[in-house]
């Protein structure tokens, strides 16, 4: 896919999930507009995986262990075609098909339950080790927030993965510097996290979360370790009145703001 | 020993566990295993030494060993967690309630030093609730066998089901009373001894409590029927019923928490379909406390003679 056509391809997520969340009044907007060119290069240029084929036992996984952000999660699957537009309607809503938080078997190309913090590193281990036992190619990435790091149950398999040296797992932080109720390193500190990783022998790489080239160079390089990529993002990224907004993890736009978001995404 | 009901020997039943696990291992490639540093505790040494690729060891990270082991059904694997019922349970119930039960996996989650006859280890290693806990999960089978063999046979069993399976073993050696070559049935209640005059429901090595309890109780010239419930979820529920039909009282017998346990199923689906009198042996609202088994199960009222006890109170409440 060409340049010009993946920031079209976020333009679109970015819509699609705002729509999703002004419609139901859900929360967590800013946590998923963080991380749309990190789902937009993973999806569309990263990961082996097949919308005709969900369920392929080669296919690349990915969890989204940040649950709270499966608006951005559904309306990517949605633009990758594993599964059609309109069960975006059905988000967050009385009977319902896309619930607030994951449920893997609720639409293809979903892989994990993901709401709870601090299980989905360790859920993605299990395939890593299921993918080397197998002796298949395929990957696992899981992606985490910043807030997620405060979970101790993040840390086992923090300090299990290097020592089992799976090389076929990546770990993705999405580095937007805000919490549920506070700015991140206020709550507390993660710093210097960088070299706390690299202290528990992961292969550590910090870049910008919205630039896909990056992203793209960060999820490509070749490892002997399993992958850490900090991605420093923007909370809200892409809205002018959500970005490094604490309101916007909990807060729902209405029409109006609806309508200004879109007009400042399609410029 | 009494002449009615004689057992070949002791064994703890975790090493039943430990036999069927390599037993398992080689007759399904897709059973692994893993565990949080408890192998030798677990009787799991033998698993991972004929088979060092199919074993993982998580080190003292429970709540990483349910993730992975969520992970690793992936393709179609069916991984055996092991650990104390303490840490399989408590410690990483949301682990368990999102990654395994909710997510409807494959899992088989299996807990060594149950209950009071830890010993002691003490209170903070004793768990009672563990029951209560798994049953309450939306799909989670949960097993509790009675002797060495039985846990042998139901380790063997719960691989052949698809689904998440809690099964609860225990520390001391205790008597070896059902045959070796049993077929383990989930979900199916054994009538260990016929009777008329009460049913006595017991769940763990509270079977042999109860077998024990039958000939005091002949001699007092009651006629008491014992049932093995080793699956307290699903409930043997036709069984249960036929039973208190019949004998029209009775008694449950569990090393666990009053709240939650065997008797609570049991006098749930009862109080639906059939109100009889009940009476539980089980630990009322207590924690344990560091002692020998023995004597633990005596000073928390969960041996024969509480057993009997429960029987001629329950006796007495009958409604004729």
């Amino acid at each position: 896919m060409k340049k010009t056509d993946l920031v079209q391809t976020t333009k679109n997520i970015r819509k699609a999930l705002l729509m999703m969340n002004h419609r139901s009044n859900a929360s967590h907007s800013g946590s998923a507009l963080s991380i749309v060119e990190l789902l937009t290069v993973l999806y569309f240029k990263y990961l082996n995986v097949d919308p005709e084929n969900p369920k392929d036992p080669k296919r690349d996984k990915f969890i989204l262990s940040k649950g709270h952000a499966s608006s951005g999660l559904y309306a990517t699957l949605a633009e990758r075609g594993f599964f059609d537009k309109s069960y975006l309607d059905r988000f967050y809503v009385d009977n319902g098909i896309l619930p607030g938080h994951i449920d893997f078997e609720a639409a293809p190309g979903l892989e994990s339950a993901a709401g709870s913090l601090g299980h989905g590193l360790s859920v993605g281990m299990g395939m890593a080790i299921a993918a080397k036992y197998q002796k298949l190619k395929s990957r696992v990435v899981v992606m985490i927030s910043d807030g997620e790091l405060n979970e101790g149950s993040i840390w086992e398999p923090l300090l299990l993965a290097p020592h089992l040296k799976l090389d076929n797992l990546t770990v993705i932080v999405d580095y937007n510097k805000i919490q549920s109720f506070g700015i991140t390193n206020e709550v507390i500190n993660l710093e210097p996290l960088n070299e706390k990783l690299k202290a528990f022998n992961w292969h550590v790489i910090e870049i910008n979360g919205h630039d896909m080239k990056e992203i793209e160079q960060a999820l490509n390089a070749k490892t002997s370790q399993p992958k850490i990529i900090i991605a420093h993002t923007i909370k809200g990224k892409g809205v002018s009145y959500m970005e490094n907004k604490l309101e916007w993890h909990y807060r729902s736009p209405n029409k109006e703001l609806l309508d200004q978001a879109y007009g400042e995404i399609d410029n | 020993m009494s002449a009615k009901f004689p057992f070949t020997e002791k064994k703890d039943t975790r090493s039943g566990f430990g036999a069927g696990l390599l037993e398992l291992g080689k007759k399904n490639p897709n059973v692994v295993a893993l565990c949080a540093d408890l192998t030798g505790s677990l009787k799991m040494d033998a698993f991972e030494k004929e088979f060092p690729d199919r074993f993982f060891q998580i080190g003292i990270a429970e709540a990483n060993m349910m993730g992975i082991a969520a992970g690793l059904t992936i393709g179609g694997k069916i991984p055996f967690t092991g650990t104390f019922a303490n840490f399989s349970t408590g410690r990483v119930y949301d682990q368990i309630r999102q990654s395994i039960a909710y997510s409807g996996k494959n899992v088989k989650i299996c807990a060594s030093h149950a209950g009071i006859t830890l010993g002691e280890d003490g209170a903070t290693h004793q768990i009672l609730e563990d029951i209560g806990l798994m049953k309450m999960l939306p799909g989670m089978v949960v097993i509790n066998p009675c002797d060495y063999n039985q846990t042998k046979a139901a380790t063997l069993a719960i691989a052949d089901y698809v689904g998440p399976v809690y099964l609860r073993f225990g520390r001391p050696s205790v008597p070896i009373f059902t045959p070796a070559d049993q077929k383990f049935e989930i979900g199916k209640a054994i009538v260990m001894n016929e009777g008329k005059d009460v049913s006595i429901f017991a769940t763990g090595h509270l079977v042999w409590k109860a077998l024990m309890a039958v000939e005091e109780l002949e001699a007092m010239g009651i006629n008491a029927e014992v049932i093995n419930i080793h699956t307290i979820k699903p409930l043997d529920n036709a069984a249960v019923l036929k039973s208190a039909m019949k004998t029209k009282c009775i008694v449950t017998a569990e090393e666990h928490q009053m709240n939650g346990g065997l008797g609570d199923s049991i006098a749930q689906l009862l109080s639906r379909e059939y109100p009889t009198p009940i009476e539980m042996v089980a630990v009322k609202d207590s924690f344990g406390e560091s002692g020998t088994p023995d004597q633990l199960m005596v000073k928390y009222g969960l041996d024969t003679s509480d057993i009997i006890k429960a029987v001629q109170k329950v006796i007495k409440r009958k409604m004729v």
